[in-house]
C-alpha cells in the first residue's frame, strides 16, 4: 500500500497551487488569465483535444477486446460478462465522484478505506445483531460523514487535500482494523450475497455494473448540464476566477467530498454482499486502479478538464485489461501492472507530443553548433 | 509469517476435523466404483494463495502432487489463486476458472462459509467441488481431510515412546490454555498414554504460539524436571522453539521431542540429532487424492455418498464416510531419511 501512495504522491505533488514550470517554459501560448499551464499544454479550447483522447480511448478498448476475445475464447461469454463487473463494478463505481474531485482540483484517497470502514462496520454490526436494512443506512450515512470531515479539513482549514486524504486513508483503515481486527463475518443472508453470484435481473451485468451504469448517469448529467457541474469545472480551472464569480467554493467541495464518502460506502456495501465477506482490508489497493481509471479517461490531475464519456471509456478498458489477464492465469500477483501501467500511460501520452517536439529541438541544436564547430 | 499460516491451517483443519468427530473412514461396504473415468476435464486447483511452499508441494507435478494425478488421469490442470490467503483474493479467481468452463474445484477454502454463495452456484451448474487442507464444510461437494485429531494424538504418543523406550517422565507444550484444537489433541495424547503405563505426563505449558514464550516455558520445564525424558508439542511455534532450547550438547539426544513441524523448521534439528521423528500429513499426497477425488467425482464414477470407494493411484483405495469426508490416513512421520525431500 505505501509504495503506490509514493508512487502517485510525485504525479499529483504539483496541484494546482502552481503551474509546473516546464509548462510555463515550454509553451509559447499566451495563457488566458492566471490558468493552469496543463490547461494550455492540452490545447486552448480543451474539448477538442479532449475528444481526440476519447477517440484514443475507443481505440484502445477495441484493441483490448480483440486481445481479449483473441487470448480466450471464454471472454464473451456470459459467465464472464457477470464477472467483469463483479470484479470491477465497485472500482467503477468509485471512479464517478473522483472524477468530480480530480475535475474540482482535489483527490480523495480515502475513498478505499472508507469502503474498508463500511465492510467492517457491515460485519461488526451484523454480527451483532442488527438488521440489515438498518445495518445499510448507518453505513451510507457513516460514509457520508467521513467524506464530508476530508471535505471540512480541504476546505475550512485549508489544507491539501493530498495530505488530508493520505492520513484518513490510513486513519479509516486504522478504524476498520479495531473494529473487526482479523475476522471474517461471511455468514450474511442469501438474499444480498445473492448479488455476487446472479446477474441483476434481465440481464447479463452483475448488480453492481447495473448501478454503475446508473450512477454514471447521474453523474455525467450533473457534470456536464448543470450549474453546479460548470462550477465543478470553473473551480479546478481556477479557483480564485470561481469564488469572484460567486461560486461557493468551499461548500461544492465539501459536498464532493460527502459524496465520494457515501459512494465509497455504497462500494463498501456491494463488495462485502458480492464477497460474502466483511474483512477490514476489503478493497486495498483499489485507489490506485481508481485514480488510473479517472487520469486514463482523460481528466487533468491538475483540475478543470475531464469527460464522463471519457471516465466511462477507461473503466472499460481496464475492466477489459484486467479480465483478460485474469482468463488466461495471469500470476494474480502481477496484476498490480494493470492500473501502475495505465496511470504511466495516462499521464505520458499527453506529453508526448510535447517531448518529441523538445527531443526534435534539441537534435536541431545540436546538429546546428554540430555543423558550425564542426564536432565537439 | 509461514509459520503462522501453517498454525492457521492446523488449527482450522482441526476445528473442522473435531466438528466432524472421529469416525470418518469406517469399514462400510464398498460400492463399486466404475473405472470409467472421463479425460480431458478441465480441473483448477485452487489453494489458499499462490508461492505458500504447502501448497506448491500440494499441487505441483515435481512434488507428486495434484497436478502429478491429474496428469496421469489425462486431464488439464491449472494451479490458480490469489496472493493474499483471503476470500477477497481467492474469490474472483474461483469465479473466473467457473467461466473458464470448469469441470472440477480442488479448493483449499480461505474461510469456511466465505466462499459458498460461489461454491453453491459453481456446485448446482455441475461442477465437482472438492475441498482440501481447509474445508467449506456446507458447500463443497467432497472434502479431503489430512488427518484426524485422534490421529495427530496417537501418533505423537507413539512416536515419543518408541523414543524414551516407554519410560519416564514427559510433558506438552500447547498453544494457549483454551486452544480447542490443542486440548483435543491433548486429551487424544492423554488416552493414548493409557498404553505405557511407565511413561507419566508431569505438566502441560502454554506457550502461546509466541516464541518467547514457548522458550521460556520450555526453559522451565527443564527447570523443574530435571528427570524428564521427553517433550510433545503440537504446534509448529512450540517445536521450533523447543528445539532452539534442546539444542545444545547437554540436552540433545537426553530429552527427545517430537509434535507438529514443517518439514523445512525442522531439517537443522533432525540433522543434529535434536529432533528424530515428528508428524505431519504428507501435502503431496493430499493434493494427489484431492485430484483423484475430484475426477471420480466430475466422471459421475462415483458419488459423495458415504460409502462409495475409488482408488487414488499409487495411494490405494479409499472410502467416502460420513459427511462426504475421505480421510487421507494417518499423520506422515518426518525423520532423518526423507525430511530432506520436503520443501515447505
Amino acid at each position: 500500500m505505501e509504495p503506490e501512495l509514493l508512487s502517485i504522491a510525485p504525479a499529483v505533488e504539483p496541484v494546482t497551487v502552481a503551474p509546473p514550470d516546464q509548462g510555463a517554459a515550454g509553451q509559447g501560448t499566451t495563457p488566458a488569465p492566471p490558468a493552469p499551464s496543463e490547461r494550455g499544454r492540452r490545447g486552448g479550447s480543451g474539448y477538442g483535444n479532449l475528444a481526440r483522447w476519447e477517440s484514443g480511448l475507443v481505440v484502445a478498448l477495441i484493441a483490448t477486446v480483440v486481445m481479449a476475445v483473441s487470448l480466450s475464447t471464454h471472454f464473451m461469454t456470459r459467465a464472464n460478462i457477470l464477472n467483469l463487473g463483479l470484479t470491477n463494478g465497485e472500482v467503477a463505481i468509485m471512479a464517478l465522484p473522483m472524477m468530480l474531485i480530480i475535475i474540482a482540483g482535489e483527490i480523495d484517497l480515502s475513498i478505499q478505506s472508507t469502503l474498508a470502514l463500511s465492510s467492517s462496520l457491515i460485519g461488526y454490526l451484523w454480527a451483532h445483531g442488527w438488521a440489515m436494512p438498518v445495518i445499510i443506512v448507518t453505513v451510507l450515512v457513516l460514509g457520508t460523514l467521513l467524506g464530508a470531515f476530508n471535505g471540512v479539513l480541504v476546505t475550512r482549514l485549508g489544507l491539501p487535500s493530498l495530505a488530508v486524504t493520505i492520513g484518513t486513508l490510513t486513519l479509516y483503515a486504522g478504524i476498520a482494523e479495531i473494529i473487526l481486527g482479523s475476522n471474517i463475518i461471511s455468514n450474511f443472508p442469501a438474499g444480498y450475497t445473492t448479488i455476487g453470484v446472479n446477474p441483476f435481473p434481465h440481464t447479463d451485468l452483475s448488480y453492481s455494473a447495473v448501478i454503475f451504469i446508473l450512477l454514471a448517469i447521474v453523474f455525467g448529467f450533473v457534470l456536464h448540464f448543470t450549474p453546479f457541474g460548470r462550477a465543478i469545472f470553473a473551480i479546478g480551472a481556477n479557483k480564485e476566477a470561481a469564488l469572484y464569480a460567486g461560486i461557493r467554493v468551499k461548500r461544492i467541495k465539501t459536498v464532493l467530498f460527502a459524496i465520494s464518502g457515501l459512494i465509497g460506502a455504497l462500494a463498501g456495501i456491494l463488495l462485502t454482499f458480492e464477497l460474502s465477506t466483511a474483512e477490514s482490508n476489503n478493497g486495498s489497493g483499489f485507489v490506485l486502479s481508481v485514480v488510473a481509471i479517472v487520469l486514463l479517461g482523460g481528466v487533468s490531475i491538475f483540475g478543470g478538464k475531464g469527460s464522463l464519456i471519457g471516465v466511462v471509456l477507461a473503466v472499460l478498458v481496464f475492466a477489459g485489461l484486467q479480465n483478460a489477464l485474469l482468463l488466461t492465469n495471469f500470476p494474480e500477483s502481477a496484476s498490480g501492472t494493470i492500473p501502475g501501467g495505465l496511470l504511466l500511460v495516462a499521464v505520458l501520452v499527453p506529453y508526448m507530443g510535447e517531448l518529441l517536439r523538445r527531443g526534435r529541438r534539441a537534435l536541431a541544436r545540436r546538429l546546428a553548433t554540430g555543423s558550425q564547430e564542426g564536432g565537439r | 509469517m509461514r509459520i503462522k499460516d501453517l498454525t492457521r491451517k492446523l488449527t482450522i483443519s482441526g476445528a473442522i476435523v473435531c466438528a466432524l468427530g472421529a469416525a470418518t473412514v469406517g469399514l462400510a461396504p464398498a460400492v463399486q466404483a466404475s473405472s470409467m473415468l472421463k479425460t480431458g476435464l478441465k480441473v483448477f486447483v485452487i489453494p489458499k494463495n499462490l508461492g505458500n511452499s504447502y501448497f506448491t508441494t500440494a499441487d505441483s507435478v515435481g512434488s507428486g502432487g495434484a497436478e502429478a494425478a491429474l496428469k496421469a488421469l489425462g486431464e488439464t490442470y491449472a494451479e490458480t489463486s490469489g496472493t493474499d490467503d483471503t476470500p477477497a483474493d481467492q474469490l474472483p479467481v474461483i469465479k473466473a476458472d467457473i467461466a473458464k468452463g470448469a469441470n472440477a474445484l480442488i479448493i483449499s477454502a480461505t474461510d469456511p462459509t466465505a466462499l459458498c454463495p460461489t461454491l453453491n452456484a459453481a456446485i448446482k451448474s455441475g461442477i465437482a467441488v472438492v475441498t482440501y487442507d481447509s474445508d467449506a464444510p456446507t458447500c463443497r461437494s467432497m472434502f479431503i481431510n489430512q488427518a484426524t485429531p485422534q490421529g495427530i494424538g496417537d501418533i505423537e504418543v507413539d512416536i515419543l515412546a518408541a523414543e524414551v523406550h516407554d519410560t519416564g517422565q514427559i510433558a506438552v507444550v500447547s498453544a494457549s490454555v483454551d486452544d480447542t484444537n490443542q486440548n483435543t489433541w491433548i486429551g487424544y495424547m492423554k488416552q493414548e498414554l493409557k498404553k505405557y503405563p511407565k511413561m507419566s505426563l508431569v505438566k502441560v505449558v502454554y506457550g502461546n504460539d509466541d516464541t518467547a514464550t514457548s522458550t521460556t516455558v520450555t526453559e522451565g520445564l527443564l527447570s523443574e524436571f530435571p528427570d524428564l525424558k521427553g517433550i510433545i508439542s503440537p504446534t509448529t511455534v512450540g517445536i521450533a522453539a523447543a528445539a532452539a532450547v534442546l539444542d545444545t550438547a547437554k540436552y540433545r539426544g537426553k530429552i527427545q521431542l517430537t509434535g507438529l513441524a514443517t518439514p523445512d523448521e525442522m531439517k537443522k534439528y533432525v540433522a543434529d540429532g535434536t529432533v528424530q521423528k515428528f508428524a505431519l500429513w504428507n501435502p503431496a499426497n493430499l493434493g494427489f487424492l484431492a485430484a483423484y477425488a475430484a475426477v471420480e467425482l466430475a466422471s459421475h464414477a462415483i458419488t459423495n455418498a458415504a460409502g462409495q470407494s475409488f482408488t487414488a493411484g499409487k495411494l490405494g483405495k479409499f472410502t467416502v464416510g460420513s459427511d462426504a469426508t475421505v480421510l487421507l490416513g494417518q499423520p506422515y512421520v518426518f525423520d532423518k531419511a526423507n525430511v530432506n525431500k520436503f520443501n515447505f
